[in-house]
């Protein structure tokens, strides 16, 4: 499974285009992120596509009522951090996601210990709350964490926060090696896969990679959005030969 | 709900077992940093239990920190003001302000954990000085992140770290001030945990952090208990302020007296007043009053000093506001500095800008408190403030520009 993604306010106007043409490249599902202020597990690429993002005026409901209006038939899962569904409230963010067509939420600084009252939330209006499984956890916390996780587990491939790497991490398949042991749910890996390569060998293992900062970096470095959904298509080329 | 403090019930216990102080505090960190907060709180629990831990951590706070700092009677201030100040004086520590305590804990538990670095945030630079200070003492590697525009603001602290041996890296994202120093040292953190100790430098942060940096503060309290009982034939004062930002000199003056008649009050600056906000929010790894949009996203707070120019709060301070055992006052940055000026003209001690946001309340508050007993926690000393004071007082605009009404 390939999940690419697609921060909610860049590039400003366009992003929405996005959401299609990734899906038309052959996208299984697509993660939206929502920006927010202080994201402490981003690296400096997703920071700046937040930043821009905000100074432009992009907000929860904004993004929310843009993602609404896509025409996609799979899924999609947002992504953002705790305050922004804290700050919405828990049930009135679980019941704007239903109605932006967003089925999942990755929430990366609400772990295991802190995720009940959100997650009761989630499961009444239908969202699936995914859960990170990082490298550093042992195999019972591997187990609990996988035992919450809705939709699919979110394998973190590295002990770090978001961005390219040009070696793909040996923690990447690792950790969904023993995702994969624990489990028989989806295992989708992310975190440092930065080329169709690097994906295509980390699905060998897992059942899918999410790639973001190699997307995204494309476009700050000028890169238009077809050549963002040009990337998208050569990553699925990659995983098709798997 | 207010609660009149009557008996010894102490109203600053430790957190529950999920790290909370009433319904604030907790863990709210990324995954991979879930086992290192586990472990951290295992091993502080451990060492503040093992007296030979506490013992050390004692005799470098005694014989490296310079501790115990008296309690200084301020007689000209007071009969001027009409009510009895009297200063903790933690601006005569080694390194000049009280995070000096907080730093010798955390390097001593990192070393004991077998950590051989150590990441800081800082604001004003003196909780980095203060970790570079420990990290050259104990032989550790330390990165000190501050905000890019606190870097120009506090361009002798920076140097201070460096002479120190530690690596200062320029944060500069968001405002590039503190809040954005504590984002880029828990990146670090997330990177290298296996190695790394993040020595945080306030009541904040996830569990254990809020607890176990009040607990190593908690000296302060304890010694200006029984320096007050000393001074005031066993009484308590009938005040106890401290200014807050992230709130760790507070809660270490206010643990000392939590369980008396002494009222607590915090002070915050205008520009960074969480408490006065009251706005529940998530950030930097606890649930706290924080200042946000209706979005949720996080606002820049604006102050003169440095070291409180942060958004959010530690959960305790929202706890004891929520509960109504301390509360929190704000003060402007006009006021500040009439406060700075006071207290060196007629005491002869310059105080740090955070700490003179408290003797601001008392001024402004001097009805209230009239014929009363205050002390106050002197938090640090202005040696690091005096050039930013001079050049907003010459009125040169780039200085001005700091200030907000």
């Amino acid at each position: 499974m390939l999940l690419p993604y697609v921060t909610g306010g860049y590039p400003v106007d366009e992003w929405p285009r996005l959401i299609e043409g990734f899906a038309a490249a052959g996208a299984d599902a697509i993660e939206i992120g929502i920006p927010f202020s202080d994201p402490v597990m981003d690296g400096p690429t997703i920071q700046e596509a937040s930043s821009i993002a905000l100074a432009h005026g992009s907000n929860p409901t904004m993004v929310l009522d843009r993602v609404a209006e896509a025409d996609v038939h799979i899924p999609l899962i947002a992504m953002t951090y705790y305050n922004i569904a804290y700050r919405m409230g828990h049930n009135r963010f679980a019941d704007r996601l239903v109605q932006a067509g967003i089925g999942g939420a990755i929430l990366p600084d609400l772990p295991l210990e802190e995720v009940d009252d959100w997650a009761a939330e989630a499961d009444r209006a239908g969202v699936a709350t995914v859960m990170l499984a990082a490298p550093t956890a042992d195999d019972d916390r591997l187990v609990r964490v996988a035992t919450r996780a809705r939709g699919f587990v979110y394998g973190v491939g590295l002990v770090g926060i978001t961005g390219e790497r040009a070696e793909l991490a040996a923690s990447a398949t690792e950790i969904a090696g023993r995702l994969k042991a624990i489990t028989d749910k989806p295992v989708v890996v992310g975190l440092g896969i930065s080329n169709p390569e690097q994906a295509a060998e980390v699905s060998q293992i897992a059942d899918g990679v999410v790639v973001a900062s190699a997307i995204i970096r494309r476009m700050l470095e000028g890169g238009s959005v077809d050549d963002a959904i040009g990337f998208v298509a050569r990553l699925r080329a990659a995983l098709d030969e798997v | 709900m207010t609660v009149t403090p009557t008996d010894t019930t102490s109203f600053m216990p430790d957190p529950d077992e999920r790290g909370r102080f009433g319904e604030f505090g907790g863990r709210f960190v990324p995954e991979t940093l879930v086992p290192a907060c586990a472990e951290l709180e295992a091993a502080f629990v451990e060492a503040w239990a093992d007296a030979a831990f506490t013992q050390e951590f004692h005799e470098l706070l005694r014989t490296y920190a310079g501790r115990p700092c008296p309690v200084t009677v301020c007689s000209r201030l007071s009969s001027q003001l009409g009510f009895r100040v009297l200063l903790k004086r933690e601006d005569l520590n080694h390194t000049g302000s009280h995070k000096i305590n907080n730093v010798l804990g955390q390097a001593l538990l990192a070393k004991r954990m077998g950590k051989k670095r150590l990441v800081a945030e800082t604001g004003a630079g003196q909780h980095g000085v203060a970790s570079a200070t420990a990290a050259a003492l104990m032989g550790m590697d330390c990165v000190v992140y501050m905000g890019e525009v606190d870097i120009k603001r506090q361009a002798l602290n920076v140097f201070r770290m460096r002479l120190l041996g530690a690596e200062v890296r320029s944060a500069m994202s968001g405002s590039r001030t503190l809040k954005d120093a504590v984002n880029e040292a828990m990146r670090d953190w997330v990177a290298t945990v296996a190695t790394t100790h993040y020595c945080l430098g306030s009541v904040m942060g996830p569990h254990p952090y809020p607890w176990m940096v009040r607990e190593f503060h908690r000296v302060i309290g304890d010694e200006a208990r029984a320096q007050c009982a000393e001074l005031l034939d066993g009484e308590v004062p009938d005040y106890v302020v401290a200014c807050v930002g992230g709130g760790s000199n507070a809660a270490g003056i206010f643990s000392g007296f939590a369980d008396t008649r002494a009222r607590l009050v915090g002070v915050e600056p205008a520009g960074g007043a969480a408490i006065g906000r009251a706005v529940p929010g998530v950030v930097h790894g606890s649930k706290s009053y924080l200042m946000q949009d209706e979005f949720g996203q996080v606002q820049e707070a604006h102050s003169v000093s440095a070291g409180l120019d942060y958004p959010g709060v530690g959960p305790e301070h929202a706890h004891l506001a929520q509960i109504g055992r301390a509360r929190y006052e704000s003060v402007t940055d006009a006021e500040v500095l009439d406060a700075f000026e006071l207290l060196s003209h007629t005491e002869g001690i310059i105080p740090a800008l955070e700490p003179a946001h408290g003797l601001a309340w008392m001024v402004k508050a001097k009805d209230e408190l009239a014929g009363s007993t205050v002390l106050l926690n002197m938090s640090g000393r202005g040696d690091k403030d005096v050039a930013q004071v001079q050049a907003i007082l010459d009125g040169d605009p780039e200085a001005l520009s700091t200030m907000r009404p």
